[in-house]
């Protein structure tokens, strides 16, 4: 089988990111303004060379407004990713796919949310004015919104509580993933948790928010910000002033009865299996090991689907996570460094953009923690992923 | 619960309202495909394994085991009481519901222990299916 023929042919240019804070003061249209000039400038383009837009389909800024502000003069393909916060990594899979295909030249993919200071906060408990909650992939809302399931930390926590049953998992053990994510965040000066470490006795006495498996350091932060991806050729990029961080892989998967959040209809819940069927696609599919992955950055909303995705991706096998973690293998010196920004849990909750943007200053050599000669890094949001690579 | 912790109604969609409504009159039920004979949950219009449009609504025992469970603490919704006890439920016909406990401890959830459906009432004049540990069990 050979890989898709898009694999290679299109690399992210150019990076933006506004400060993560919880309290942003503007619009989510301004904040992605802000990010989307940052990355033209950082990939050394101009609006006028953009002919592509790709976000995700609960992005409230509009591409009207957005085209009317930045002064876009011609967009030539846009698209949005269903899936929420799962949904993702599948940017990276429409720009390359619309580049490869030459129905764009230059995409940007863009993020903006106020997560803490917008109209609903990520965390608050909501009771659902409609029995969906609107393309994030959620869309049991009326199933759960009766029994005061009202977050997404309620509807992850049923299946955390599975995996950690079927395997012996104790909050402890999940607790040591966030331990070293906050040690990474600690020294990132972009990040919420910025010299602020934890120990696992304060990840322990942290107050539950869904017992037994998700204490509030389990959770991620409510973000206010924006994130935005330059996508063009990788024969364009090789000419533009960032190293190129070529797409060589990209793919979805998203199987029968699964959701997003409220993904609870599969028959096994302890096993993530779209990320079963993700790495299937993403190493399999492209050709590409396991064993030359140099870094990973991983959804992490809520720490248990970190451990459940690094099973369902092939780094360890099920129920292995937790010494896995236990061994230290997500630090730099480890065999998998993960979240090297201290992930949606330490340095802040771009609904999974700013992962992108650390997997490429990773391939850069610019991050913060930096993993030595970084060539290969994946991101995953467990139903939609991307193996990005550097010459 | 409390006296103002009232819950909310579900929102209903023409393709869930039988499962409501008999939900109203304190029955539990699930589509069955009235072609193939696969049960489905949640409702859907199209069976799944023959596409087949044309669907029954079969009552079932109510009788199930708990898959798995989540004790909500935070944050709080006042139509609540807290901490809220949500448990996935496989029903003995081989279909699952997000519900509630009732009736039990919470250091006494288990996983697969056996339940038994009752109805809660909601906002609004509606009750949604709960379930309470199995007479059997006790």
């Amino acid at each position: 089988m050979s890989a898709p023929a898009f694999s290679g042919v299109a690399a992210i240019a150019g990076i933006g990111q506004t400060e993560l804070s919880r309290h942003a003061g503007r619009s989510e249209l301004q904040l992605a303004c802000e990010s989307i000039t940052a990355a033209l400038a950082d990939a050394g383009l101009a609006p006028a060379d953009v002919d592509g837009l790709v976000s995700y389909t609960v992005d409230p800024v509009e591409e009207t407004e957005l085209v009317r502000s930045v002064g876009f003069e011609e967009i030539a393909f846009s698209c949005r990713v269903p899936y929420g916060g799962g949904g993702s990594m599948g940017v990276l899979l429409h720009a390359a796919s619309a580049v490869a295909a030459g129905a764009a030249r230059v995409v940007v993919c863009y993020r903006a949310i106020r997560a803490r200071s917008g109209a609903t906060r990520f965390g608050g408990a909501k009771t659902a004015p409609s029995p969906t909650s609107g393309h994030s992939g959620t869309t049991a809302m009326q199933w759960c919104m009766p029994y005061g399931a009202l977050t997404p930390a309620s509807w992850m926590a049923l299946n955390s509580t599975r995996f950690m049953h079927e395997f012996g998992v104790t909050s402890a053990d999940i607790g040591r993933a966030v331990v070293q994510l906050r040690a990474y965040a600690a020294t990132n000066p972009n990040a919420w948790g910025y010299e602020r470490p934890i120990t696992l006795d304060d990840h322990q006495e942290s107050r539950w928010i869904a017992e037994p498996c998700i204490h509030l350091l389990d959770c991620c932060q409510e973000t206010d910000g924006s994130v935005a991806l330059v996508v063009t050729s990788a024969e364009r990029a090789a000419d533009l002033p960032a190293t190129p961080v070529r797409i060589a892989a990209a793919s979805g998967a998203a199987l029968f009865e699964q959701e997003i959040a409220t993904d609870h209809y599969r028959p096994d819940l302890s096993v993530m299996e779209g990320s079963v069927a993700l790495g299937r696609r993403l190493f399999d599919g492209f050709g590409i090991a396991r064993d030359d992955v140099d870094a990973a950055m991983i959804y992490d909303a809520f720490s248990p689907i970190l451990l459940m995705q690094l099973e369902g991706l092939g780094f360890c096998d099920f129920g292995a996570a937790k010494d896995f973690v236990a061994d230290g293998n997500l630090a730099l010196a480890g065999a998998l460094p993960c979240n090297t920004n201290g992930g949606l849990i330490g340095e802040g909750y771009i609904h999974g953009l700013n992962l992108v943007g650390e997997a490429t200053r990773q391939l850069r050599g610019t991050a913060v923690n930096q993993v030595p000669d970084a060539r290969t890094v994946l991101v995953s949001a467990s139903r939609t992923g991307a193996i990005l690579s550097r010459d | 619960m409390t006296p103002d912790a009232i819950r909310p109604a579900p929102i209903v969609t023409e393709d869930s309202a039988a499962f409501w409504d008999a939900a109203d009159e304190g029955r539990l039920v699930a589509q069955r495909c009235a072609k193939c004979g696969r049960l489905r949950h949640p409702p859907r219009p199209m069976c799944p394994e023959c596409r087949s449009l044309d669907v029954e609504m079969v009552t079932l025992s109510g009788r199930g085991t708990v898959y798995s469970y989540a004790i909500l603490h935070h944050p709080r919704h006042p139509a609540f009481e807290y901490p809220v006890l949500a448990a996935l439920v496989d029903l003995e016909e081989g279909i699952r519901l997000v519900s509630n406990l009732v009736g039990v401890a919470r250091a006494e959830i288990r996983i697969g222990m056996p339940v038994e459906v009752e109805f809660a009432a909601t906002d609004g004049g509606h009750r949604v299916p709960v379930f309470r540990p199995a007479e059997s069990s006790l």
